[in-house]
């Protein structure tokens, strides 16, 4: 069934009200997360069980994307009620469907509490993770069934883009993306509308819109919940986009790890070409465009748009020097537009509830909302949907449930391995691109890393610096042999070998790499180490003047003497009596951490 | 566009200048008089090379408005642009990256085959490099010396990739590329195989063009020394026509001055027995390649004919066109033509046991090496070329006897293989070989005197010329191409059917011999290769006899020894064969 | 000048006529599908030796020091057999902040190798990843699709010994 016009669109959607003859839906969040901890199962079961009660026709199972609140997982929402089970495992399902579909009583014991409360809370909206956010982008993850194309019509999917093809003409649709002030959310922050507006004059017939889903920052699953979730959405915006530079092509480029994301983009393109969304003469406007999907192999530098184009291209995904710039020349040398997964999804919503509407959510210069992982030592671990300008502090205390164990959280890292860290005295900082830079971090693509007192500031820089030297392309100069050296100073300090001298030379190395760089990675590959030392020098002076302390020690006012740490040190080194303040003997402690893992008081004092 | 529109204002160093749009920083700044160290940068615009990916950052200018550094080699001006190639920020940024590249080399430079014509050890000289403030790890590969032509250290190797864009863009051949990623990316041969296992055609375009130790020509000079020094040996040598050319550059001479005299008083006082001249095994291959040409046309067999006498161009066929060998002329290259008559010819006229001759040739050229190796060209033991040096190695060689070079007086190449004509002299440059066996085919198919014997048509620099020669009623069709990759599209041509030439040359190097992979480095100065062509034209025009068939001393030797052209026994001795070998 | 990556009889043919009709269904430039083609032959094959990459070469007449260039640019492709069981432990930054590095250290102790390495048994392989998208159970470890999320690096013992099991149940 070819739909060929917006009052097809309509109708379909009407079509697809009325075959909704179920009353309940059950939403079971088969997110990466989830899945990890067998939601896929719990599908199954109920489905079978539901079966066995014929209740298959009333009550529907759908597996939707990432909730957001992966740390919950694996979670169950009940429609329309919207009652919501956390922590859901293979026994409670025969209770749920007992309890909650048979009988009509909710499960209590799978019900969420805030940390430290009592009251049970019954409905997802209730729950302090959800207040603050504002889901815009993610707007359909963990409410539809990703993969049906009936779901995503029926909360209003393809209508931006029949509405764009029936009533503007491309300039029109840049102008709205250009006054809704939406900037790219892949990193760089550049205003989506202009870098649509340059594609489309660049000289040439043969265009191509790119979709960058290689998401290579560690420890950020945003583009990856955005598609897995509501891969439709993308797919809308792309061909919004594709009208409005003038290409008939467009791309995906994916990396290769997310391989059961794209087996699921490779269905819901099937069926939106089965529609006439995709493909020639999309709803009767005579406009053509088809996307390809093209596959990474493992590489982070291919997420820096002109390595990605050599990739798609089937080289080695070194950077080129810009300009030219893929606007002026970019896959097979024609004018291309890559955009971010998390931008696209932007999109629809855009010209559905116009550029006005938009460009009220956020701050003066960042407009719209931001979604974040939210990682590290913080409760509520996941995806965060948030307006520009929330604070840390908000994001932090409000939405993450602060500290899993209450100890203080030092500094939080954002930008990922092009970013910095902000300490905890700035955690009034409004979020946005601009107050992130000047603060020495970036957006990034919203990676969040949150780290406590006990987090070693020299081996987080080490970490990055690792990875963005196990990441360099090698091309260049700075970024090929620079990182590595710098790498190798920060492993002399950290193995007691290094000397003042060297904090000198990391500094001097990183600002030239920064400064000479080929291409972003290297230019932003100093970063976390520029900004740890600069906002905890004490901890690289610890390690250049060697007064690092290496051994763990106990606080004598905090050991109520139970014991445990001296069992379960392997060399021993633990003494004394039960109920009694314990000693370590520092000279024989290997640092193993057992005892600081065992303590059950926090009493023993980490290096 | 009118030509003011084109033209933009930029200031270097507070430094107005106007430039043509699409003009580099780098080129703006040399129109006022202010040099930027370069190290990856190559621009060898005329060949169609450019490598221009800017990943050295040796060359990064502060751009005064954005306080940015950006590589003045690649970034292009824009109007109103102004830039600082000394601030500090600058000077900073280019000296450590040099450091950083040194930090990661070998600092072998007293021992390194590259020492002073080094353009890393250069520009560390240039930047006044006293120290290198980042240690560490360094590459550790080991050294590839399996080929007979060129030695690869990978751990000299700075990742410029002049010698991949060389190999794959120009020659097509596409032996190297970089592999892995980051501080273990290493620019080398698939596997990181021994260059000998490889399609690598030997023509040395990398050696040429890289700026370090990295990829050089296998030293064969001790083996010459060794020869020189027994007693029991007569050592022998022939001069390759492009040699005279270029190897004046290395003795402070300007390019393109001709100094055959002193180079075979050089060889002399270096203690050969017999100097030689390439250019009679010239003269004679175009007898014996005229004579095929004809026989190929007027009895309508293979055609068209392709010139034999670069033996990279040779390697290439093998390797990537096998189904296509029998289109090359059997005809051996003058080295190992004359090779061949020292041995045999030589030797029976003076009494010499061949097994005591060593022969050896002074070429441009690296693949020579590597052809003197050739199973074909070894018969019985005997090879018809022992030893090959490179024009540089001569140079090294005498400089190492302590000969004073600009001193020495002229003197002529002995008699007996010694003549040559002015059609032998430009087979050093692209077109010389065509047009050198046109004017010996032309007067063999009519009979007749051919007056104007310069085929203007056949010259020049451009990869692929045409020339029709008209000779009675018959339109001579002649191709021309130099540099591998040009010489792959007449292939694929004539491979498709689509090809009506009757003959073509081929030349491996860019220029042909004058840019051989042996000569004196030209460090992409392309005037060098104008001049060293010119000054082989303008010997063609100054010798008394312009014919290949005019040398006398070869006409003696069809008398004497081979009988006719195309006889058996000139074919035993001056043809050889071709087989195909894997592409790698 | 025989060398042994010329040798490609040691190549199954059937999965070699596989990987030859994928090839064939690709549409429009093949050269510009090198990657995807690597892919299907390492999925074919297991991995890509030095005369599959020589195969590849040849069949989208590309140079073979071009095909190595891209297969040792990307990370996801093993020029070295690996294991059956394929150990990868998470180093994305949400892992690690997690201790990560400790249960890397012990799988590399307990199977007594480094990380892109095959046991001695030809069993496992272990290599790191950076982030597969699971942060919310950080520390994650993954063998083969299975994500075993938490993991403590006294947990690693318990899989370890699990996928032994099998291999012996099997044998
Ligand atoms: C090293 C590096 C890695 C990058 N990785 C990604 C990525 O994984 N995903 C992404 O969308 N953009 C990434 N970018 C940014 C892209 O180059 C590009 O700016 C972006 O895709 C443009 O889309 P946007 O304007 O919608 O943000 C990366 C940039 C650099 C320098
Ligand atoms: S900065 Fe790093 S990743 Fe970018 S081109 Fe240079 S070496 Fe490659
Ligand atoms: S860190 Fe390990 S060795 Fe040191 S005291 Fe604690 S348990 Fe013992
Ligand atoms: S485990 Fe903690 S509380 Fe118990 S004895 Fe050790 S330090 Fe004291
Ligand atoms: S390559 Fe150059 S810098 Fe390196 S050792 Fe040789 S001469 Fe010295
Ligand atoms: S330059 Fe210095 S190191 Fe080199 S030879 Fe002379 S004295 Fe020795
Ligand atoms: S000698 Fe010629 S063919 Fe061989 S690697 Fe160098 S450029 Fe390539
Ligand atoms: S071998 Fe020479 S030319 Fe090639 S990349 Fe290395 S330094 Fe450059
Ligand atoms: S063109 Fe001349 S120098 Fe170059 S490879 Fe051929 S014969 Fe040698
Ligand atoms: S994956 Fe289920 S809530 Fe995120
Ligand atoms: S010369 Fe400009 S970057 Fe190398
Ligand atoms: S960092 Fe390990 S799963 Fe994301």
């Amino acid at each position: 069934m070819k739909i060929a016009s917006y009052q097809e669109l309509k109708n379909w959607q009407k079509k697809c009200q009325n075959n909704k003859n179920y009353k309940i839906n059950v939403l079971v969040c088969t997110g990466t997360s989830c899945l990890s901890s067998d939601s896929q199962t719990l599908v199954e079961m109920l489905e079978s069980a539901l079966e066995s009660h014929n209740l298959q026709v009333e009550i529907k199972v759908i597996k939707t994307g990432c909730f957001g609140f992966c740390g919950q997982g694996p979670m169950i929402k009940i429609e329309p009620d919207e009652i919501t089970y956390v922590k859901v495992k293979v026994e409670d399902i025969e209770d749920i469907v007992e309890n909650h579909f048979l009988k009509n009583t909710t499960v209590k014991r799978l019900l969420y509490k805030e940390p430290g409360q009592t009251k049970l809370l019954e409905k997802s909206s209730e729950m302090q993770f959800y207040k603050k956010q504002m889901r815009v982008a993610l707007r359909n993850c963990g409410e539809i069934d990703p993969e049906n194309i009936e779901d995503y019509v029926l909360n209003d999917g393809y209508f931006a883009l029949a509405k764009v093809l029936e009533n503007y003409s491309p300039d029109e649709v840049i102008k709205i993306i250009k006054d809704s002030g939406l900037r790219g959310r892949g990193g760089g922050g550049f205003s989506t509308g202009l870098k649509w507006e340059l594609t489309r004059k660049s000289p040439g017939n043969e265009k191509y819109l790119i979709c960058n889903a290689d998401e290579g920052d560690p420890g950020a699953f945003m583009d990856r919940s955005i598609l897995e979730g509501d891969p439709h959405s993308v797919i809308e915006a792309m061909i919004i986009a594709g009208y409005a530079i003038g290409a008939n092509n467009g791309l995906i480029y994916i990396r290769a790890e997310y391989a059961l994301v794209t087996e699921r983009l490779r269905r819901v393109i099937t069926d939106a070409r089965k529609y006439g969304l995709l493909g020639k003469d999309i709803l009767g406007s005579g406009f053509d465009f088809d996307i390809e999907i093209k596959l990474g192999a493992g590489a982070f530098v291919c997420g820096e748009e002109t390595a990605l184009i050599r990739s798609m291209e089937g080289f080695r995904g070194e950077p080129d020097k810009k300009p030219p710039f893929p606007s002026q020349a970019g896959f097979r040398g024609k004018p291309s537009n890559v955009n971010n997964v998390e931008t696209f999804a932007n999109i629809p919503v855009i010209i559905l509830n116009g550029a006005e509407w938009f460009a009220k959510i956020g701050t003066k210069k960042s407009k719209g909302t931001k979604v974040f992982s939210l990682v590290g030592q913080i409760r509520n671990i996941g995806l965060v949907e948030v307006p520009m300008g929330t604070t840390i502090k908000e994001m932090i205390y409000d939405i993450g449930g602060g500290h899993p164990e209450e100890r203080e959280i030092k500094a939080i890292q954002i930008g990922g391995p092009s970013g910095g860290v902000i300490t905890k005295e700035y955690f009034d900082t409004q979020i946005d691109y601009d107050s992130l830079v000047e603060m020495g971090a970036m957006m990034g693509s919203g990676g969040i890393i949150v780290m406590d007192e006990d987090t070693d500031m020299v081996q987080i820089a080490k970490f990055y610096l690792d990875f963005i030297q196990d990441e360099s392309c090698g091309k260049c100069t700075p970024c090929r042999i620079g990182t590595k050296r710098m790498y190798e100073i920060l492993e002399r300090l950290v193995n007691m070998e290094g000397s003042p001298e060297d904090l000198n030379s990391l500094r001097t190395l990183g600002r030239i790499i920064k400064d000479t760089s080929l291409c972003g990675l290297g230019q932003t590959s100093a970063n976390p180490v520029l900004s740890t030392m600069k906002y905890f020098p004490e901890e690289y002076e610890a390690y250049a003047y060697k007064t690092k302390k290496t051994k763990y020690s106990i606080d004598p006012k905090k050991c109520v003497g139970c014991t445990k740490c001296a069992k379960a040190c392997p060399v021993e080194c633990i003494e004394g009596k039960i109920r009694e303040p314990h000693i370590i003997n520092e000279s024989e402690c290997i640092a193993c951490g057992s005892c600081y893992e065992v303590c059950p008081v926090n009493a023993v004092i980490k290096p | 566009m009118k030509l003011i529109d084109k033209m933009i204002q930029c200031s270097i160093n507070n430094i107005n200048v106007t430039v043509e749009k699409g003009t580099t920083i780098l080129e703006a700044a040399k129109k006022v008089g202010i040099h930027i160290p370069t190290l990856c940068h190559l621009n060898l615009a005329d060949f169609g090379v450019v490598n221009q990916n800017a990943n050295c950052r040796v060359c990064v200018v502060e751009n005064e408005k954005t306080h940015r550094l950006v590589p003045s080699c690649a970034e292009e001006v824009v109007d109103g642009m102004r830039i600082q190639t000394d601030s500090l920020k600058a000077v900073m940024g280019r000296r450590t990256n040099l450091e950083l590249l040194l930090s990661n080399h070998p600092q072998d430079c007293l021992t390194c085959v590259k020492s002073l014509d080094c353009e890393l050890q250069s520009l560390a000289h240039e930047l006044n490099i006293k120290e290198i403030h980042y240690q560490g790890e360094k590459m550790n590969h080991p050294i590839d010396l399996t080929s007979f032509g060129i030695t690869k250290d990978t751990n000299k190797c700075i990742m410029c990739r002049r010698c991949v864009t060389m190999c794959n863009d120009i020659q097509t051949v596409g032996v190297l590329s970089p592999l892995k990623r980051g501080f273990d990316s290493v620019v080398a041969t698939a596997f990181h195989l021994d260059l000998a296992q490889t399609s690598c055609t030997y023509c040395g375009q990398c050696v040429s063009v890289c700026p370090t130790g990295a990829l050089a020509e296998m030293n064969d000079s001790p083996k010459v020394w060794r020869a020189l020094n027994n007693p029991r040996k007569h050592v022998i040598a022939q001069v390759a026509p492009a040699v005279r050319a270029a190897i004046g550059e290395e003795f402070g001479y300007d390019a393109g001055t001709i100094l055959t005299g002193k180079v075979v008083s050089g060889l002399k006082r270096l203690g050969f027995d017999e100097i030689y001249d390439t250019n009679f095994g010239a003269d004679l291959t175009i007898i014996e390649e005229a004579t095929e040409l004809v026989d190929r046309i007027q009895n309508n067999k293979t055609l068209p004919m392709l010139t034999s006498c670069c033996p990279a161009w040779v390697q290439f066929i093998e390797h990537q066109f096998p189904e296509l060998l029998d289109v090359p002329s059997s005809c051996k290259s003058p080295q190992q033509m004359v090779g061949v008559l020292t041995k045999t010819y030589y030797a029976e006229k003076n009494n010499v046991d061949p097994k005591d001759i060593v022969m050896v040739s002074v070429m441009p050229c690296v693949a020579k090496k590597a052809e003197a190796a050739r199973e074909e060209l070894n018969k019985d033991g005997l090879s018809d070329v022992d030893y090959v040096v490179t024009t540089r190695e001569l140079a090294k060689m005498l400089k190492e006897a302590a000969i004073d070079f600009k001193k020495l007086p002229d003197t002529n190449f002995d008699i007996l293989l010694g003549e040559s004509t002015g059609a032998a002299a430009i087979f050093g440059t692209t077109g010389g070989v065509i047009e050198a066996a046109t004017r010996t085919a032309y007067e063999m198919i009519t009979g007749k005197e051919l007056k104007e014997v310069n085929f203007k048509q056949m010259r020049g620099i451009e990869g692929i010329r045409e020339a029709k020669v008209k000779i009675d009623d018959l339109e001579l069709n002649i191709g021309i191409a130099h540099g591998l990759g040009n010489a792959r599209k007449l292939l694929e041509d004539i491979r498709d059917g689509k090809s009506d030439f009757h003959a073509i040359e081929i030349m491996a190097c860019p220029g042909g011999c004058i840019g051989g992979g042996g000569q004196p480095y030209h460090r992409g100065d392309i005037e060098i290769l104008k001049k060293r062509q010119k000054a082989l034209y303008d010997l063609d025009k100054n010798m008394p006899k312009r014919k290949s068939h005019e040398n006398e001393m070869v006409m003696k030797l069809y008398e004497d020894y081979l009988g006719s052209p195309g006889s058996h026994r000139a074919h035993e001795l001056l043809h050889t064969s071709y087989s195909e070998k894997q592409r790698i | 000048m025989k060398n042994k990556i010329m040798d490609m009889s040691t190549l199954d043919k059937r999965l070699l006529k596989e990987l030859d009709d994928y090839i064939n269904s690709l549409d429009g430039d093949k050269q510009e599908h090198l990657i995807l083609v690597l892919h299907k032959a390492q999925e074919l094959f297991g991995y890509l030796p030095q005369n599959l990459q020589l195969y590849v070469a040849r069949k989208l007449n590309l140079s073979s020091a071009r095909v190595n260039g891209v297969v040792t640019f990307y990370s996801f492709f093993n020029e070295e057999p690996v294991g059956k069981y394929r150990i990868s432990v998470c180093m994305g930054t949400a892992c690690f902040v997690k201790g990560a590095d400790k249960v890397l250290e012990r799988v590399q102790d307990l199977l007594k190798i480094q990380k892109d390495r095959i046991s001695e048994d030809g069993l496992f392989t272990i290599n790191d990843v950076r982030c597969i998208g699971a942060c919310g159970l950080a520390p994650v470890l993954t063998v083969n699709d299975k994500v075993y999320g938490k993991v403590k690096p006294n947990d690693v013992d318990d899989i370890i010994r699990y996928y032994r099991g099998l291999e012996n149940e099997n044998s």
